[in-house]
């Protein structure tokens, strides 16, 4: 059933590689849908509570560090603008440059992390802790455990998704190097591009939200 | 296509091993066939114990014990048996061979999504073996909060055998896309199709609510985040929104699939084009999206706003119209059939009766005023009841008759069939319809024991079980005896017009020798 021109043999149950493109990209695509409403449970409980204590969300964002997340911001969106030359890249059968463009883009990930560890252990460090374990007391309102919830929270969430990211990147990385990708069979790089987009753009939601709202 | 094929069928390939990790379709089908069945029959016992319980006023067993087997009863039912049943097991079976594909988009992911319940599932056991929760199936903070009881490993489970469930939606919703054989048009697919992709649709948008809930419950006890905990400001009622914004769907997650059981077997036993295809397709669409709006109606009495209640309630409502237009559909169906009565058409038709009652019942509830009377009284518990075991368990036991020679390529035996369907629908109604009246008489839900007025009700719902409990040790017996039956089922003994009845019983690995090519709709019955 393979096409004779793909040197990647569609599996069994497709008729075509075009069929088999098709359903992955449908497949991943549904699944970026189901991790939108993962997240859209953080972004209501956000609204219900800014909504309840706008002026508490006003003081506790002043204490997020805006430079830190403005660098994780432009370091993310560099990443995906290198995600995308990659596939790019790959798409006309130039893996050496695509293999370079995943491994920054991989390097932009442990970027971002490693600043967010710094951020944390700042946090911890203060007792800007979620909920019960809050000990900070330059902010007087009494919800305002409630904000670092959500900051742990959402951030800690995307911040596995970056892992789950960095992974799939790094698995793709080792293919490429291999030559499993060309302009006939692309589509595990295509796909570990469109989830790392999604996780770029869930933070461009996140950082206006917690850090920009003081 | 019709003739007998030689090959060989998917069930002798290879040894025990192979079913490990096999691909194919219609063994992941038998396996979450068998799990959850397993399930069914755990959920059943501890059923059977509560309402032993029940059966005179007066403690049998303590609370804390009644507490946990009611719990246990309901998050077994519901996370491991109801919800992937019937989409997991039979619609992972009949799916690609209903729509002529040799097998679901992603075989690979569809055996993860197994092993990934089965994981979700050993969870859930671990709770139980750790002490059991109390919370009952909806895990209501702050008591969830709270109790010593081994919460976090049963929100774990429901989140991993969530994730599951997402994937095998996900799957199947790819699957309808992209795999149809030529000429298979979306009208063409066999209405259970068009409920299993409904379903999907419900799985895939659904359950990603019930997973941040959980997962946020989870940190509730182990990080102390406090949005459901009025003790650190938050929100217990912010728990029912999202923990209903999933569950009120996933209610349709189990009903639909029922319904698309149905729809199959009317047809073929009343030996009819199906009346109103298409509105019964769209119907099961209509269900899925009014099941994301009315969720509030769980809440009626949990401090919403009066407009809210006013507005959930006029919206719930709204779902008897879907609802009944595929009743009507179905009776049109039967209407100058020629009928015949085999097991599965019994209990399809008893899929319509109790389904109806379920049904109208959920409309008193619906109703505002009614509802403040009886909500959290046994008037609830009858009408979901008659739903879900009216309604969806009447619905799979119709498909699992219906769909036995074609899975195992052994004949149930008839009369043994019968026979365990009069104790299932007997017992049931015996069971279920004292509770309506216990409820409206005031008796509340989830009490370990009651006032002596309720006693006579009480009573002939426990006996009720025990028929229920009869029919299915019944059921269960002669299903297994008849695996080991020497005689071979027919390939189409219903004279069945949708393509599995096409391939040999049970079907080839391949499903098809060659991909079929679909030239007409697949209930025209009664022409050449």
């Amino acid at each position: 059933m393979a096409n004779p021109d793909s040197e990647h043999i569609v599996p069994d149950h497709f008729d075509s590689a075009e069929q088999a493109f098709d359903a992955s990209k449908m497949g991943l695509w549904l699944f970026m849908v189901t991790e939108i409403l993962l997240f859209g449970g953080l972004f209501v409980t956000y609204i219900v509570y800014r909504s309840l204590y706008p002026e508490m969300f006003h003081e506790a964002s002043g204490h997020l560090n805006k430079i830190l997340g403005g660098v994780n911001t432009v370091v993310l969106i560099c990443s995906s603008f290198s995600m995308a030359m990659a596939v790019n890249r790959t798409q006309f059968n130039k893996p050496r440059q695509a293999a370079w463009l995943l491994l920054f883009t991989i390097l932009c990930g442990v970027t971002f992390m490693t600043v967010k560890y710094f951020e944390y252990t700042h946090k911890f460090h203060e007792g800007l802790l979620p909920g019960a374990h809050f000990t900070f007391e330059g902010i007087q309102h009494p919800k305002t455990p409630l904000f670092f919830s959500l900051y742990f929270m959402m951030t800690g969430l995307h911040g596995v998704h970056v892992l789950v990211g960095m992974g799939l990147i790094f698995w793709v990385w080792t293919r490429t190097l291999r030559g499993h990708f060309s302009s006939r069979y692309y589509t595990p790089v295509e796909l570990t591009g469109i989830y790392w987009h999604l996780v770029d753009l869930i933070w461009i939601y996140l950082f206006p939200l917690l850090y920009l709202v003081g | 296509m019709a003739e007998h094929s030689h090959h060989k069928s998917y069930l002798e390939e290879g040894g025990v091993k192979s079913w490990f990790t096999t691909l194919d379709h219609k063994r992941i089908g038998i396996m979450y066939l068998f799990t959850t069945m397993f399930f069914f029959a755990v959920g059943g016992i501890f059923g059977l114990l509560v309402r032993l319980e029940l059966l005179q006023p007066g403690p049998l067993f303590s609370p804390d014990l009644y507490n946990k087997f009611f719990t246990l009863h309901g998050a077994i039912m519901i996370f491991m048996f109801i919800i992937p049943n019937i989409p997991a097991a039979l619609g992972n079976f009949f799916l690609p061979i209903h729509i002529g594909a040799k097998d679901v988009a992603f075989p690979r992911l569809n055996l993860a999504s197994y092993y990934i319940f089965v994981g979700g599932a050993t969870l859930l056991i671990l709770s139980l073996l750790t002490g059991g929760v109390d919370t009952g199936w909806t895990f209501y903070t702050p008591y969830s909060i709270r109790t010593a009881t081994s919460v976090v490993l049963a929100t774990l489970g429901v989140f991993v055998m969530g994730f599951s469930g997402i994937l095998t939606g996900l799957n199947f919703m790819t699957t309808v896309h992209k795999l149809r054989a030529p000429g298979m048009t979306f009208y063409r697919m066999p209405l259970f199709i068009w409920a299993i992709y409904a379903t999907a649709i419900i799985q895939v948008l659904a359950t990603p609510v019930i997973g941040i809930t959980t997962l946020l419950l989870v940190m509730e006890r182990v990080l102390g985040v406090g949005f459901f905990d009025p003790k650190l400001g938050g929100d217990p009622v912010l728990f029912q929104h999202f923990f209903w914004f999933y569950s009120h769907p996933a209610v349709y997650i189990m009903i639909l699939p029922g319904m698309g059981i149905v729809s199959e077997v009317i047809p073929v036993f009343s030996r009819k084009h199906i009346f109103g295809y298409k509105a019964i397709a769209y119907s099961s669409l209509a269900i899925a999206f009014i099941s994301f709006i009315v969720w509030g109606h769980h809440m009626f009495v949990s401090s919403q706003s009066p407009l809210a209640n006013f507005l959930f309630s006029i919206l719930t409502m709204f779902v008897a119209v879907p609802t009944a237009i595929k009743i009507f559909n179905w009776t049109a169906t039967l209407y100058k059939g020629s009928i015949q009565l085999k097991t599965p058409m019994l209990y399809a038709l008893a899929f319509i009766f109790l389904f109806t009652i379920g049904g109208l019942t959920g409309l008193f509830l619906a109703a505002l005023s009614v509802d403040v009377h009886l909500h959290d009284t046994y008037f609830v518990v009858a009408h979901f009841h008659y739903v879900m075991m009216g309604g969806t368990v009447m619905g799979l036991l119709a498909g699992l008759h219906y769909w036995w020679p074609k899975m195992f390529g052994k004949m149930y035996p008839e009369t043994l069939g019968k026979i365990s369907w009069a104790f299932n629908f007997v017992g049931f109604n015996v069971t279920f319809l004292p509770q309506f009246w216990l409820g409206s008489d005031g008796m509340p839900r989830r009490y370990h024991d009651y006032l002596p007025q309720y006693a006579h009700w009480n009573l002939v719902s426990t006996v009720g079980s025990w028929l229920i409990g009869a029919g299915m040790l019944l059921m269960f017996g002669y299903f297994i005896a008849s695996l080991f039956k020497k005689e071979k089922a027919a390939d189409n003994p219903w004279g069945g017009k949708t393509l599995e009845w096409q391939i040999s019983s049970p079907p080839p690995v391949h499903n098809f020798e060659k991909t079929p090519v679909i030239t007409e709709g697949p209930y025209e019955y009664g022409q050449p």
